[in-house]
């Protein structure tokens, strides 16, 4: 039994109410931060413990505190972001639904971190229940002290407010949430200014991912050298990973970085295996916008080593064999599934959620959704293979925003690992009109048809 | 500060832009750009025409950067060295664009008013392909009538923005903007019919493309048979100073002042640009002069024109005498006989 950090007390009844969470020794974080430990030595053991954003990028969370500009002298903020919109991620969700006190506490803590007076969870819309879930653990909170003014008698005033998003994916990009959390429309803004200068209100911000937030309120009542010692390398700590596809015990599980992805896709105490009996073929690790990875390369990286759930394992060999721990959105499909039609779902969903900004992404996602689609109901020519593999590769890098490059890498991995199928697609549309193609016939079967004999 | 753009050094001061830089060495490698507009503010980092390549990101931390770099929001550091039109990537990178620009463009340019002052067509001669990869259904949208001086073409859009910067910038109430997302992104007015404004007309200025043009002008001339003279009034809302747009005595259209890329020098209002038609109104001041390159000026009348001479033999077009008089002298009437044949053939 791997150590619980996140979800240690997920399972006592009525810990989403303020008595139970109290009573199970919550806000101990908010009181030794308060009274005895100056900002600084907060943020020193954030980062020490080698905490790294759980949105996605795996920046070193500590790091990205110490950047805030506390020269200024302006106003600083936290915004936690909450508008978990990857497909394939859940985690925070569940998190929040759960224990929503726990995301209190680390914003309590973490904002007494940053000299934040007001503070905001950025929540997506579709997350209304969970709204008014927050909204309550805040007034708990508050009522109980931990939030207002002169908190714990020390001085330090707090407020958090809960901030509802419209439905954009976008929003999730830490500029375009702080345009949104204006009121303005959610466009990513140019950086730099980076937000840690002018971010909320032209004022110093820090936006970190509610697992992030989560986290610091274990590293302050233990220690951040206790965190490091958990995982691997600079994969400390554990990590939610929101488990789903075809497995037999899909859901949020949390994992001490450094568990090997063979144990955790078959033991019984994590995903238990495949749902059905059929063979795996394809797993995406990370959430919707990291690279595809094949069957041959999930549990053993290029170079023969066992493939491990850490950042660095899990993206071993670059985009060519290798993908990303991303938010920890695991995807894992069996041999009935269609990578083409799935990667034409994910570009549809980019090309929904592309803010219309700047050219490449704009312009370049409907693009490859339209080309993915033609190829999916069989109208697909021998040269979209191609143009796709071109079109990915100038948007990605080309845009503002990471946009463009979530939309770009599953297209250009499905290609690089699945380019069969796609000429399988292309060459016999009479075989994929069905939409369940793949099912009464794996390709597997079919592959003989599309492989190149020399005659 | 130093700046080196395509091997060519420039001395600037902090807090300028590539982009800037570039154009204070002007020539080639200024980088083409379509959103951003030197007299607005927060313009600029959208189409990601202006690319460069930053291969020193300066003395004090020499490591190139990674990506390609807008240069119109990018501030020059001392020692940076940039490759714009010299770096194959950025080539690279501006075709691409260009290509994503044109992929859903309706390249209806015969018809289209802006054709000729065109930034989009200047950046396709540039950086475009003559052949498309797209074979899909361009996107379109629905007409709208924006307001009675201003003519909407949403299709032809390419969301530079600047239009929205003008409405923020230079009038009080802002009623439109970009609505929707992606490529079904588009500029429309709350309320339709909407924009009134003294300074509205600016926003015709500003477009790069298309999208919106003067309704007082719309399908009149093509901007190349116009003669463009700077002319002045005296004007209480604004400047007065104006290019008058003439064929013959008749002024057809009148815009601000364009400079070389494209930008006008001061903004007009309304009244100048669209009631005041009579040239008894203006005191023209002379011709305006163009780039050598440009549509405008291929119809330079400063310049002395050229009969074209078809190379040919003389008189080719008017035909054979014997057949002419056959064909089209209905005074030389046919006989019976060659009705017949006429008719059937010579069979």
């Amino acid at each position: 039994m791997s150590q619980k950090i996140l979800l240690d007390k997920i399972n006592v009844p009525g810990i989403k109410t303020y008595e139970v969470y109290r009573r199970e020794g919550g806000y101990t974080s908010v009181e030794k931060a308060l009274k005895s430990m100056t900002p600084d030595d907060v943020v020193e053991e954030v980062k020490k413990s080698g905490l790294r954003g759980r949105g996605g990028a795996g920046f070193p969370a500590g790091m990205k505190w110490s950047f805030i500009d506390k020269k200024s002298g302006k106003p600083r903020h936290l915004v936690c972001n909450a508008d978990e919109s990857e497909p394939g991620t859940f985690k925070d969700r569940y998190l929040m639904e759960f224990i929503p006190h726990l995301l209190i506490e680390g914003m309590i803590t973490s904002s007494f971190a940053l000299g934040a007076n007001r503070s905001y969870i950025y929540i997506r819309g579709e997350y209304m229940w969970v709204f008014k879930i927050l909204e309550r653990a805040i007034a708990e909170a508050k009522a109980a002290g931990w939030l207002g003014k002169n908190i714990l008698g020390t001085g330090y005033d707090l407020e958090l407010h809960v901030h509802c998003g419209a439905g954009a994916y976008i929003c999730g990009e830490e500029t375009a949430l702080i345009e949104s959390l204006e009121g303005k429309r959610g466009n990513p803004r140019i950086k730099p200014p980076f937000p840690a200068v002018s971010g909320l209100w032209a004022n110093p911000t820090v936006v970190n991912n509610v697992e992030t937030i989560a986290a610091v309120p274990w590293i302050v009542n233990n220690s951040g050298d206790d965190y490091a010692k958990i995982g691997i390398g600079r994969s400390t700590g554990t990590k939610l990973i929101s488990a789903s596809g075809n497995v037999k015990n899909p859901g949020v599980y949390e994992i001490e970085l450094g568990l090997s992805v063979d144990e955790f896709m078959n033991s019984d105490e994590y995903l238990g295996g495949m749902s059905t009996n059929r063979p795996l073929k394809a797993l995406v690790p990370g959430g919707s916008s990291v690279p595809i990875l094949p069957a041959d390369l999930i549990f053993k990286t290029a170079n023969g080593e066992d493939r491990l759930m850490t950042y660095e394992s899990l993206s071993d060999g670059g985009f060519a064999t290798g993908s990303m721990l991303g938010s920890g959105g695991f995807i894992v499909y069996d041999d009935t599934a269609c990578i083409v039609r799935n990667t034409w779902n994910f570009s549809r969903f980019y090309h929904h959620e592309s803010c219309g900004q700047c050219t490449p992404c704009r312009e370049g996602t409907g693009w490859l959704e339209k080309v993915l689609w033609r190829i999916e109901n069989g109208l697909g020519r021998e040269e979209d293979i191609d143009l796709l593999w071109s079109i990915q590769s100038k948007i990605e890098g080309n845009t503002i925003c990471p946009l463009g490059d979530a939309a770009s890498w599953p297209v250009a991995a499905a290609i690089r690992h699945f380019r069969e199928e796609f000429e399988y697609h292309v060459r016999f549309p009479e075989r994929i009109k069905n939409r369940d193609h793949f099912v009464a016939e794996p390709f597997e079967k079919v592959r003989h048809l599309v492989a190149k004999q020399t005659v | 500060m130093k700046v080196t753009i395509d091997g060519q050094e420039i001395e600037v001061a902090p807090g300028t832009t590539i982009l800037q830089a570039a154009r204070m060495i002007g020539g080639e490698s200024v980088p083409p750009a379509m959103c951003y507009y030197s007299k607005l503010e927060k313009t600029g980092g959208k189409c990601r025409c202006c690319l460069v390549e930053v291969a020193k990101g300066s003395d004090a931390d020499p490591r190139p950067m990674p990506k390609l770099m807008a240069s119109c929001v990018t501030g020059c550091m001392d020692g940076m060295e940039v490759n714009s039109k010299n770096s194959e990537r950025v080539r690279e990178a501006r075709q691409s664009v260009t290509e994503f620009l044109l992929i859903n463009h309706p390249l209806d340019c015969p018809i289209c008013d802006q054709a000729g002052e065109c930034d989009l067509q200047d950046l396709s001669f540039e950086h475009g392909k003559s052949k498309t990869r797209f074979i899909e259904e361009k996107r379109t949208f629905e007409p709208e009538d924006i307001g009675p001086n201003i003519q909407l073409h949403m299709n032809r859009c390419i969301l530079c923005q600047r239009c929205v910067a003008v409405a923020d910038q230079l009038t009080d109430n802002r009623v439109h903007g970009v609505l929707d997302r992606g490529d079904h992104a588009n500029i429309s007015t709350c309320i339709s019919k909407a924009i009134d404004n003294e300074f509205s007309g600016n926003m015709i200025d500003v477009c790069p493309v298309g999208a919106l043009t003067d309704k007082t002008f719309r399908f009149k001339s093509r901007v190349w048979f116009n003669k463009p003279y700077n002319a002045h009034r005296d004007c209480d809302k604004c400047c007065g100073k104006t290019t008058v747009w003439m064929f013959g005595d008749e002024i057809q259209r009148v815009t601000g002042r364009k400079d070389v890329y494209h930008e006008v020098e001061e903004f007009i209002c309304n009244e100048c640009r669209f009631e005041h038609k009579d040239p008894a109104d203006w005191v023209i001041e002379g011709p305006r002069k163009f780039d050598k390159d440009s549509v405008i000026n291929q119809n330079n009348y400063t310049r002395e024109m050229e009969t074209v001479h078809i190379a040919t033999e003389e008189g080719i077009l008017k035909g054979r005498e014997q057949d002419r008089k056959k064909i089209s002298m209905t005074a030389i009437p046919l006989d019976q006989k060659e009705q017949e044949e006429f008719k059937n053939g010579n069979l």
